[in-house]
């Protein structure tokens, strides 16, 4: 069990910057996930980690020690890979005893502990076949108990559940979390999904372009997403974003359409200058047309069983509601909506920042 | 699965008919000529063969200097097969590591294969030649004991690496690409259990290339048998004393120089036969312990 420090990293590869100064600590025991789009360099910081890439510049720290000139094995980090990297010619049993075997454990040792570790994932009937005999699901936990068995101060994971169908991937959510609560072993688990980022997150490091957006707790970063880019990547169907210009006078967001939307608090906004509105649709309610803060016209509406989900157009801004009214009208009629302002969230239209000052008074925060 | 169907058309005899003419001309012709020599006797002053059953190969069975020849080509067979692979599989490792310069080494190692036997052969006579040679530099040190047409193990040792060289390129081309197969990320599961290089080669590397291992096994031990003839042609001319007379060498030279077309027709029955049996020996015992993923 270990705290990792990582201070200032930055990668290249050749001329391309995959990631520019990096800060983030990873407290002992923590189940940290990385979430963000391909592309962001989430994987590329768990390779760090774990020593498969070479840092360009800064530090990475693991339990007080800089790893940054250790080879993968000096490193105490276990991996589970996207493909499970299982080795194809061994069995279940050797795949998951490679690494004892290796560290010159004998065999009746090893032995022992790969039947023990096998029977914690629920693999001990499947020793002696290859993986090539395996579901997708039996796969992963092989992979997880060569994982486990070596019993690393630090557990990574790289996207582990992307090749397993939805009800799989939420059952061996729950595994992995439980196997966290056994072992509390530190956790850096990266992911594109936000479901698992959500659900299995201590707390959540939200990714783009290489640097980082956010870090909290999956409800911090749900409640109070610092930018644009985190508002709209997490959360699903995803928050609407209404453009429009910050009126002092009437302490108001005028919409580019006219309408105006009053706001409750003060944003800390300058007079004239350009914010976008945000509220997810699970904050909007629907009314008749002309009695509500802003009238729509309907796109789609797409059942989701327990509720809709509205498709809506403001002028030429797209926007969606979930309702859970079961009637709905003809497409092309206009609506009228009501945002639930306390809900609301305002940022910068330059910086894409979240205004903050005394945003607080716009939303309830939940109690600390 | 679904299978596709297709009606038939004169296009396709068509387009399969520059092929089949190639092979029926250049194989199944000769191969049946060759079945027919071997079973008769020309007679003395042409005019019709006489059948004689298994004479011819009584004949050829019953000729220590045959015997000799399929000694040589066994010892010739393994000793290229281990050689080349040895070799090939070395540099593969290497090239596969990626170190300095492995792109010219790449083409490089790649190169001999487009070069034809004989003219390897042609190329080796210079290195052998024990008067203006690489290997005259011995006989600087100790006048007369390189040489190849004097000793019969120097000139075997000759063509097995003449003969090996030429191999060791297409081995390395199969070898490299299915080193380069190995997905990425199971060498580094590997490097994350705590394997070094060499471990990882041992363990991971090597046992995943069996298939590939047993394939070129094959391929080489067969070339060696039927392709060697360019080699021993130019570089020792079977000599010295009948010492690289190799199968198939010999086929040609009892066939061609001797005029003992039938001889020469029963030792390719026969070399067609071994080939087929070695064949499917290794199919029979080797691949059995081959896995496949």
């Amino acid at each position: 069990m270990a705290e990792i420090a990582i201070r200032n990293v930055t990668k290249t590869y050749g001329k391309t910057t995959i990631m520019q100064g990096v800060n983030l600590t990873i407290h002992n025991g923590e189940f940290v996930v990385i979430l963000g789009p391909s592309g962001c360099g989430k994987s590329t910081l768990l390779r760090l980690i774990a020593g498969l890439e070479e840092i360009t510049a800064g530090e990475i720290a693991i339990a007080g020690q800089v790893v940054n000139d250790l080879e993968p094995r000096e490193r105490g980090c276990a991996m589970v890979f996207q493909n499970y990297a299982l080795y194809p010619h061994m069995t279940v049993a050797e795949n998951v005893g490679y690494a004892l075997k290796v560290a010159g454990v004998p065999k009746a040792e090893r032995m022992a502990r790969v039947a023990e570790t096998a029977k914690s994932v629920g693999l001990a009937d499947f020793l002696d076949r290859k993986p090539g005999q395996l579901s997708g699901g039996q796969r992963q936990r092989v992979a997880m108990a060569r994982a486990i068995i070596r019993e690393p101060k630090v557990f990574l994971f790289d996207e582990p559940l992307s090749n397993l169908d939805a009800k799989l991937r939420v059952q061996m959510r729950h595994e992995i979390r439980r196997i966290h609560n056994q072992i509390k072993a530190t956790s850096v688990f990266v992911t594109h999904d936000q479901h698992e980022g959500m659900t299995l997150a201590d707390r959540l490091v939200v990714m783009n372009k290489g640097t980082i957006e956010q870090v909290g707790t999956p409800a911090e970063i749900y409640d109070r997403p610092a930018s644009l880019y985190v508002a709209g990547f997490i959360g699903s169907p995803a928050m609407n974003f209404l453009p429009g210009q910050y009126s002092a006078a009437r302490r108001a967001v005028v919409l580019e359409g006219g309408a105006v939307i009053g706001l409750p608090g003060d944003p800390g906004a300058s007079d004239g200058q350009f914010v976008q509105l945000g509220i997810r649709p699970e904050h909007v309610a629907l009314r008749a047309p002309g009695h509500g803060m802003i009238d729509a016209r309907l796109e789609i509406v797409e059942d989701l069983g327990a509720s809709r989900l509205w498709n809506l157009r403001i002028e030429d801004i797209p926007f969606s509601l979930i309702t859970e009214a079961r009637a709905h009208p003809p497409v092309g009629a206009t609506t009228g909506l009501v945002l639930d302002l306390r809900h609301a969230h305002l940022f910068d239209g330059a910086t894409g920042k979240r205004m903050e000052t005394t945003l607080g008074a716009l939303r309830a925060v939940p109690a600390q | 699965m679904r299978r596709a169907h297709f009606k038939f058309s004169w296009i396709v005899p068509l387009l399969l008919a520059p092929q089949l003419l190639v092979i029926f001309t250049f194989f199944y012709w000769p191969s049946a000529q060759a079945l027919y020599w071997a079973f008769t006797l020309e007679q003395p002053w042409g005019g019709g063969n006489t059948w004689v059953g298994l004479q011819n190969f009584r004949k050829v069975l019953s000729d220590p200097y045959y015997w000799g020849s399929v000694r040589v080509s066994v010892i010739y067979a393994l000793a290229t097969t281990v050689l080349a692979m040895g070799m090939a599989l070395t540099l593969a490792l290497f090239v596969d590591r990626q170190l300095a310069g492995y792109r010219a080494w790449r083409v490089g190692i790649i190169w001999p294969y487009a070069v034809a036997a004989p003219a390897v052969g042609l190329a080796f006579n210079f290195v052998f030649n024990p008067g203006a040679g690489i290997f005259s530099v011995i006989n600087t040190l100790s006048p007369g004991w390189w040489d190849l047409s004097k000793y019969p193990w120097q000139a075997v040792t000759a063509i097995v690496i003449a003969g090996a060289w030429k191999q060791v390129a297409y081995s390395f081309i199969f070898f490299l690409a299915a080193l380069q197969s190995i997905p990425r990320s199971l060498t580094e599961a590997a490097a994350m259990d705590g394997a070094r290089p060499l471990r990882r080669m041992i363990d991971l590397q090597l046992p995943l290339l069996t298939p590939t291992f047993f394939f070129l096994l094959v391929i080489n031990i067969t070339d060696s048998f039927t392709d060697s003839f360019g080699i021993v042609d130019t570089l020792t001319g079977g000599g010295p004393f009948r010492a690289t007379d190799l199968m198939v060498y010999k086929i040609y030279s009892d066939g061609f120089r001797g005029f003992d077309y039938s001889g020469a027709a029963a030792q390719s029955i026969i070399l067609m036969c071994l080939v087929m049996a070695l064949t499917f020996i290794q199919f029979r015992y080797v691949e059995r312990r081959v896995h496949y993923t």
